[in-house]
């Protein structure tokens, strides 16, 4: 009775987990970025040879309690344990790991190790108990220099305290929403000026951490216009869950005319 | 047993400050029931106010975003620390280590009186945080700097991260002593006859824990001190110079160079050892469970043991799989991933030989056999997560995501706390001479099943569609908004499950006083610790002097 009771839950929590995963009415949103497409075709491959092994666990479990035995007798040979199964099942297994594992190397080789491409947009992205600000170097290239003990002043309009001497700041673009040309490479140079926050951008399939006292470099490429929410996944403090901003891709020419309005209004 | 040259003693010598390895281990076990009950109220309030965060709850009001955070770090501190790091190592292993080694104590017994009573004052302080300004720390059990390091950085960042720290410094304390008491009585202890290769498996999984909390919690020790002294004596072991909190300026780091990765470094390489520490007894005792109801060996003993070893040495290996978007260089990355997923294998061939062990058994579906099969079933669904978990370029986008969370909860909250209402079960009769009610244990065993998968399963897609984890309220982020429904589910299953905890509670506190006696084997098993009397008054069965064919019976 209690097998059958075992059989019928088993079943139930395998079988409904499994419909949830192919059915998925929550699920990835739609990848926007160069990489998405190689990261979605990872997942799938792991989700399907996990959830077939998912399966099968679950199977042989309760397989495992039906095939009893009604006599008793003399312990066999074989109940104290089997080399020749132990070797094949740690080859397959390990077989089955070490090349999901491999195939998604290559990946992460792409989106960390390699450079971004030759003329990739450079952008700094710094988080701040409870806000994330962009900077743009804006015409001549190169950001300013920052020390926000120092300068920093959020109410008189400059939160991430670029030095004001500094004529390589005077020109710097600081805006609330990340906004990014299509098709072209960004380069995000990641910084924090008091705890370590995240930046995940959901549709580009996108997470850096952000930790005082370093800058992180990490590159996508956003391949379709329109706007795609940020949010920060490293606890940071009560506002932890209300710290988000958007991504705003437009045209390569709207772009430019954004640069130059934002730099005209300075 | 040497009982006769024992003075008679009062009861704070017998019950309170005592070295008998079998009381301590009941102080520790209820020690732990008190952590689970604390830690499993704190996730009903958060359940709660993520669904419902204007809700007021009674006694306590409404619950703000800093009281989530709060609550979040307690659970998972009281839970990990004082749940799963103390009950099935210190709790059970105190108590039938002796027993299944056939020694008569620990090789240190004033050493286990000591850890139980530092875990008892680090338990105390560290409840203590919730009724100082600021209340509890809200930095995370993980408690990253420079979060943890700057007092300003929030409320409860002060004194409450101060509390927490010195309580879990205690702890550390107290673990190594007992670590170190635990691998010398292996070592030194076991009676004649009882060969490594002889030993129970949940022996074998006690020593390995042992040997892990050795120095991984002299880790923790030490990275806890260094905070502590980032935070007061003006050191920078984690924080950096020119950091700005809430607009003033962090004093006492100026022109310091500290690294907040090297808390993460310092922390995962404890971290990931103490979660083995906290599921190895667990597994330890499957295996002897699923033997001992199938009426059957446990099937490939020598490669169970070998497993088990195997991943304790690899297990220092791994901590950076915690780490791939911290920052760390990413060539890292691939070391670790080639070392996570390595050490899946011994995990993997261990559920092989669970089930292996099962197949062909006479099952007697016991109370303690549920558990144990839920075990397995638990273990390879937490499990079957971490080969995905453990790529970085798919961890990228999991990472901090609520996947994370189902993944260790199905896996070693889960699967850990099944393994522990196994051995409650399974020992009852041991520590109080009665039997658990079997129908009572049968229902909560199905609550908590069917709970355990109601909730923790819908996370993965919470964490598939991007939902951060320990986000206090839904309404920041808009693109959660519609994941409402799921967390509502989630939140309804908690409730569902927790309160059929209270039959287990029932269960366990009505028969210890009013359960069915026990005979001195009831499970009829072949382990040493069935052989020798409880500790509780012996239930004679017969007269004293009856003798049959064969030549004696017992009284008992």
């Amino acid at each position: 009775m209690t097998r059958i009771a075992l059989l019928l839950g088993i079943a139930c929590v395998t079988l409904i987990s499994f419909y949830l995963f192919i059915v998925h009415p929550w699920w990835f949103p739609a990848g926007v970025s160069a990489h998405a497409p190689a990261m979605d075709r990872q997942f799938t491959i792991a989700f399907r040879l996990l959830g077939g092994l998912f399966l099968a666990g679950q199977f042989v479990l309760v397989a495992a309690l039906f095939r009893g035995r009604s006599s008793s007798g003399d312990m066999p040979r074989s109940w104290y344990g089997n080399w020749r199964f132990e070797i094949a099942w740690t080859l397959a297994i390990s077989a089955i790991f070490f090349g999901l594992s491999l195939a998604g190397e290559k990946l992460w080789s792409q989106m960390r190790i390699h450079d971004a491409e030759p003329g990739a947009l450079a952008v700094e992205v710094t988080g701040m108990q409870f806000q994330w600000y962009f900077r743009y170097a804006g015409k001549d290239e190169k950001p300013g220099r920052v020390d926000a003990q120092r300068y920093a002043h959020p109410d008189e309009g400059n939160p991430l305290g670029i030095d004001p001497s500094d004529p390589a700041g005077a020109d710097d673009i600081v805006s609330s929403t990340l906004v990014l040309p299509e098709g072209r490479d960004v380069l995000l140079t990641l910084r924090s000026q008091d705890v370590i926050h995240s930046l995940f951008i959901p549709a580009m399939r996108f997470k850096q951490d952000a930790v005082p006292g370093m800058e992180i470099h990490a590159h996508f490429k956003p391949t379709q216009a329109g706007t795609y929410e940020i949010a920060c996944t490293q606890l940071c403090g009560l506002g932890h869950y209300r710290m988000r901003a958007a991504v705003r891709v437009v045209s390569e020419e709207e772009f430019r005319k954004w640069l130059d309005e934002k730099s005209k209004s300075k | 047993m040497s009982t006769a040259n024992q003075k008679p003693r009062g009861f704070l010598r017998r019950c309170i400050f005592t070295t008998d390895h079998k009381t301590i281990g009941l102080q520790y076990i209820f020690l732990s029931l008190a952590a689970v009950l604390a830690g499993t109220f704190l996730s009903l309030l958060m359940r709660i106010h993520v669904v419902w965060p204007q809700a007021a709850i009674p006694f306590l009001g409404a619950i703000k975003p800093e009281d989530y955070l709060g609550y979040l770090t307690m659970h998972g501190t009281l839970m990990v620390f004082f749940v799963l790091s103390t009950a099935p190592q210190s709790g059970f292993g105190n108590y039938f280590l002796p027993l299944q080694l056939g020694a008569s104590e620990m090789a240190f017994p004033r050493l286990s009186m000591a850890g139980f009573w530092l875990t008892a004052v680090s338990f105390l302080i560290l409840l203590a945080a919730f009724f100082v300004p600021g209340g509890a720390s809200q930095a995370g059990w993980t408690q990253y700097a420079p979060l943890s390091a700057v007092p300003a950085a929030g409320p409860g960042q002060a004194l409450g991260t101060d509390l927490w720290l010195v309580s879990v410094a205690i702890f550390c304390v107290a673990t190594v002593l007992t670590a170190f008491n635990f691998i010398v009585t292996h070592i030194r202890q076991r009676t004649a006859g009882v060969t490594w290769m002889r030993m129970r498996l949940a022996c074998w999984t006690w020593f390995v824990a042992a040997m892990l909390s050795l120095p991984s919690f002299l880790i923790l020790l030490l990275a806890g001190v260094m905070l502590l002294l980032d935070r007061h004596a003006g050191t920078s072991f984690f924080v950096p110079g020119g950091l700005l909190v809430s607009g003033r300026a962090v004093a006492g780091h100026d022109g310091g160079h500290g690294d907040p990765l090297m808390w993460q470094h310092l922390f995962w390489f404890f971290g990931h050892p103490e979660v083995y520490i906290a599921i190895l007894p667990g597994m330890g005792l499957t295996g002897h469970l699923l033997s001992v109801f199938a009426r059957k060996p446990v099937f490939g003993y020598k490669p169970m043991v070998w497993a088990t070893c195997a991943i304790g040495v690899m297990g220092f290996g791994v901590w950076g799989h915690h780490m791939y978007v911290s920052g760390m260089n990413p060539y890292a990355g691939f070391t670790f991933s080639a070392l996570t997923t390595a050490i899946a294998v011994p995990s993997a061939i261990k559920t092989f030989n669970w089930v292996a062990t099962l197949w062909g058994g006479r099952i007697r579906y016991t109370t303690p056999l549920l558990f144990s099969v839920g075990f397995v079933s638990l273990f390879i669904t937490g499990g079957i997560t971490g080969p995905m978990l453990a790529q970085p370029a798919l961890n990228l986008y999991l990472h901090d995501t609520y996947f994370v969370v189902g993944h260790f909860h199905l896996i070693m909250a889960m699967a850990g706390t099944f393994a522990l209402f196994a051995a409650v079960h399974f020992w009852f009769p041991k520590m109080f001479g009665r039997m658990m009610s079997e129908r009572l244990g049968a229902l909560h065993f199905w609550i908590t099943f069917l709970g355990a998968y109601a909730i923790f399963m819908p996370m993965h897609l919470l964490g598939a569609a991007g939902h951060p984890r320990r986000y206090s309220e839904l309404t920041g982020v808009q693109y959660l908004a519609p994941m409402e429904p799921l967390q509502r589910f989630i939140t309804i299953a908690a409730i569902v499950t927790m309160s059929g905890q209270l039959i287990f509670l029932v269960n366990f506190f009505r028969s210890m006083f009013r359960g069915e006696p026990a005979g001195p084997n009831p499970w009829e098993c072949t382990t040493l610790e069935w052989s020798d009397a409880s500790n509780v008054s012996p239930v004679v069965q017969r007269g004293p002097y009856e003798y049959d064919e064969k030549d004696f019976k017992f009284q008992i």
